[in-house]
């Protein structure tokens, strides 16, 4: 029934049995939006190394030392709406810790990489938060925190409530909750760095752990 | 002045009846508003301003609803006003009780009732541009507000 | 257009009438929530303060109406969510006044404790961000938050155990409350409040020998009795400007006149007097919590029969006002109801839309730095404020 499917498309995995199909693969899937793409000289630079034998160990190498840092220190922007932001300082305290994860919770966005949306965001509020979220340098990531900032919460039906921050900013995590608990949030925290150890920054975008079936 | 004296006087400078209970409330027609917001602070002594609401009573009108307590005597008195079904004119109570200022500017933003001799009238929760006032009868909750879905 | 040949004398003048209009927009660092004010500035003083509110404006009032009388209290925790209990308290006292129920004895020492409890909780995370903003996040006024959240993580451990939620809880319902306390738990209470109270003294001693706190704190907001009176304000912010009212004491609701308490008061009106002022309600608090466990009767814990639908409570015409004394003052419910199971129309008085109201009075002739520590000390909670 169309009532389980997912609402994006389904690209199929890719199935390949030995390097030559993965690079006609490849070859076949080379669609990355111009804006995605780093300076002509990086990537040429990137297909260089991959033009060697055993090249790639170079740049997973190198992405997996950047994603290390990256995802070491990831900062987060104090950006508390609402009673989510109560848990989010609760997680940003000495009972759960969330300093020895490498974040820093920073007032300024232009020193920081994460913003956790935590509370509900309203009409008024959506432009700032918009803001905000444009000045915080590339990488950045948010994570959506609580029922409210995920689809509108308890309060979705109101006149003046934006349903969900993804109609805003563009969201990685999602963390369910009213309020999420600080493990929850902690969770989601750990999510997120899975993710950005998943980041590519040199080409591959193969998704990590496909089912092939 | 102690509850029964209040109850007493305001009904006859008022002349309306004031039932007894806690809090005591009294109905006057809007152009004594003021005035028995002054009264209630000078004569009857209630200097704290609890709150200033309105309601909407569909096609009876909107009703614009304050409670003011006096913490030395303990008396509550609940003072409402019922404005005709159509009119959105309403007496400020600034002159006579700071507090009247943001809870004023709450009704104009909720309601539509416009404030005579309010310093500074202008919407406080929602944003200046908005259309429409969401807690009369006739505004959906769920009204949509481009460009938000 | 000026002419090219004649030249222009700009005397440059620190002092003179220059006035500069500065944003302390709805994200900042004070911690206290989405709140805009636009200072307009001369020099380094204040000469006016515009707050623009309503950045987290949810509708409560408009989706009161379309929710019943058993949904509601779970939203109404989320106007003041540092203190959810005493929020949700205004509500269902409401409804009960109106459709006179008969709430037992034991759920109203429940909802003592539990409305102390939650006290406590409110005013150490007052105390943590207030220091946090006066003293910087990263420099000193981490360390009393710090301090602070630790022993308020002790109390939310409690409400875990009672409700299952730490922040927002659905606890009360018209007649009683949902829950009755586990075994245990009232000696646990007692261990924490035992912890929590030398450890209260331990943050005075500290802040009092502070010469800096000392010197933010006094005589910073001072705010007159009439003023406070007449804008409106409660709790701490009225206590602490002269005025002896308190609502558990004044006008006693669930049992508080079983209680032997006393209501701190201090004359000076500044953000010293309401330090105090919330320093003694701890201990007055903690006082409570000890004989209620002590006198807690064996009973029903509602009136009601158990929620089984949601439009299962159903209230007679009529309107009600019911306030109950939160820790950032009266925060009320007055609902009108027209006999069905969702009210006709319901106005929440929040303390903190109140006492907010008193910034734009009291900031003017203060320096930029004392922006921060007078709002911290009205103790604002924009779930309230906007609602």
């Amino acid at each position: 029934m169309a009532l389980n499917d997912p609402p994006v498309p389904v690209i199929p995995a890719p199935i390949w049995r030995n390097f030559k199909e993965l690079q006609e693969w490849e070859a076949l899937h080379k669609t990355r939006p111009e804006g995605d793409k780093h300076s002509a000289l990086f990537e040429s630079v990137t297909e260089g190394i991959h033009n060697f034998p055993g090249g790639f160990v170079v740049t997973t190498a190198a992405d997996a030392f950047l994603n290390w840092a990256r995802k070491s220190s990831v900062w987060p922007v104090t950006f508390g709406l609402a009673c989510c932001a109560i848990e989010m300082m609760a997680t940003f305290c000495s009972r759960f810790d969330v300093e020895r994860l490498g974040m820093v919770p920073w007032a300024s966005p232009r020193h920081s990489d994460l913003m956790i949306v935590s509370g509900t965001v309203t009409i008024k509020m959506a432009p700032m938060l918009l803001r905000i979220y444009d000045q915080m340098p590339d990488p950045k990531w948010a994570v959506s925190m609580g029922s409210c900032a995920n689809s509108g919460g308890p309060f979705r039906h109101g006149y003046h409530v934006v349903k969900g921050v993804d109609r805003v900013i563009p969201v990685d995590v999602y963390v369910p909750g009213c309020p999420p608990p600080p493990e929850s949030l902690l969770n989601g925290l750990l999510l997120l760095q899975e993710q950005i150890s998943h980041f590519k920054k040199t080409g591959r975008r193969a998704p990590p752990n496909v089912k092939v079936d | 002045m102690n509850a029964e004296q209040a109850r007493a006087s305001l009904a006859s400078t008022f002349g309306v009846e004031v039932a007894a209970g806690v809090p005591m409330v009294v109905t006057v027609a809007p152009d004594r508003w003021e005035e028995l917001a002054r009264y209630a602070k000078e004569t009857v002594g209630c200097r704290f301003f609890n709150f200033l609401t309105a309601v909407d009573w569909k096609e009876q009108g909107l009703e614009v609803v304050a409670r003011v307590d006096n913490l030395d005597d303990n008396v509550g008195l609940m003072l409402k006003t019922r404005l005709a079904p159509g009119v959105t004119n309403c007496a400020s109570l600034t002159p006579v009780y700071r507090g009247a200022d943001w809870m004023e500017r709450e009704c104009f933003d909720m309601f539509g009732i416009r404030f005579d001799n309010h310093p500074d009238l202008r919407r406080i929760l929602l944003e200046d541009t908005w259309e429409g006032h969401p807690l009369l009868k006739s505004y959906a909750v769920d009204t949509p507000h481009p460009p938000y879905r | 257009m000026l002419d090219q040949n004649t030249t222009t004398r700009v005397e440059m003048d620190w002092s003179g009438p220059e006035r500069l209009q500065m944003n302390m927009g709805p994200q900042h660092p004070s911690a206290h929530g989405v709140f805009r004010a636009i200072v307009t500035l001369e020099g380094e003083t204040v000469v006016a303060v515009d707050a623009v509110i309503g950045y987290l404006h949810r509708c409560h009032e408009k989706l009161s109406e379309t929710l019943t009388y058993a949904q509601y209290p779970s939203i109404a925790s989320k106007t003041d969510y540092v203190a959810a209990m005493t929020s949700e308290f205004a509500y269902v006292m409401a409804a009960e006044e109106i459709g006179k129920f008969e709430v037992p004895k034991r759920a109203q020492y429940l909802r003592v404790i539990v409305a102390e409890l939650q006290r406590i909780a409110s005013h150490l995370l007052w105390l943590g961000t207030w220091c946090m903003d006066m003293g910087g996040a990263l420099g000193g006024g981490a360390t009393i938050f710090l301090y602070c959240i630790r022993e308020r993580e002790l109390i939310l451990d409690l409400f875990e155990a009672l409700v299952g939620a730490r922040l927002l809880y659905g606890f009360f319902q018209v007649g009683g409350t949902r829950y009755d306390i586990p075994d245990g738990w009232a000696q646990k209470c007692r261990e924490t409040i035992a912890v929590i109270e030398s450890r209260v003294d331990e943050y005075e001693q500290m802040l009092e020998d502070n010469a800096f706190f000392l010197a933010r704190a006094r005589g910073v907001g001072v705010v007159s009795r009439e003023l406070a009176q007449d804008v409106g304000i409660a709790g701490p912010l009225l206590r602490g400007s002269g005025i002896d009212y308190d609502l558990r004491r004044n006008a006693p609701y669930s049992s508080y006149q079983d209680f032997d308490f006393t209501v701190p008061t201090e004359k000076d009106g500044d953000c010293y007097a309401r330090y105090k002022v919330r320093m003694q309600e701890f201990r007055q608090a903690v006082a409570i919590i000890r004989q209620a466990l002590d006198k807690l009767p064996a009973g029903p814990i509602s009136s009601r029969p158990a929620l089984k639908s949601v439009a299962q409570i159903r209230i007679p015409k009529g309107e009600a006002y019911a306030r109950v004394e939160g820790p950032r003052g009266e925060v009320g419910s007055y609902i009108i109801s027209d006999g069905s199971a969702k009210p006709y129309r319901m106005k929440w008085r929040g303390a903190s839309f109140s006492n907010l109201a008193i910034l734009p009075h009291i900031i003017p002739g203060h320096k930029v730095a004392d922006v921060v520590a007078i709002m911290g000390s009205v103790d604002p909670v924009f779930g309230e404020v906007d609602r």
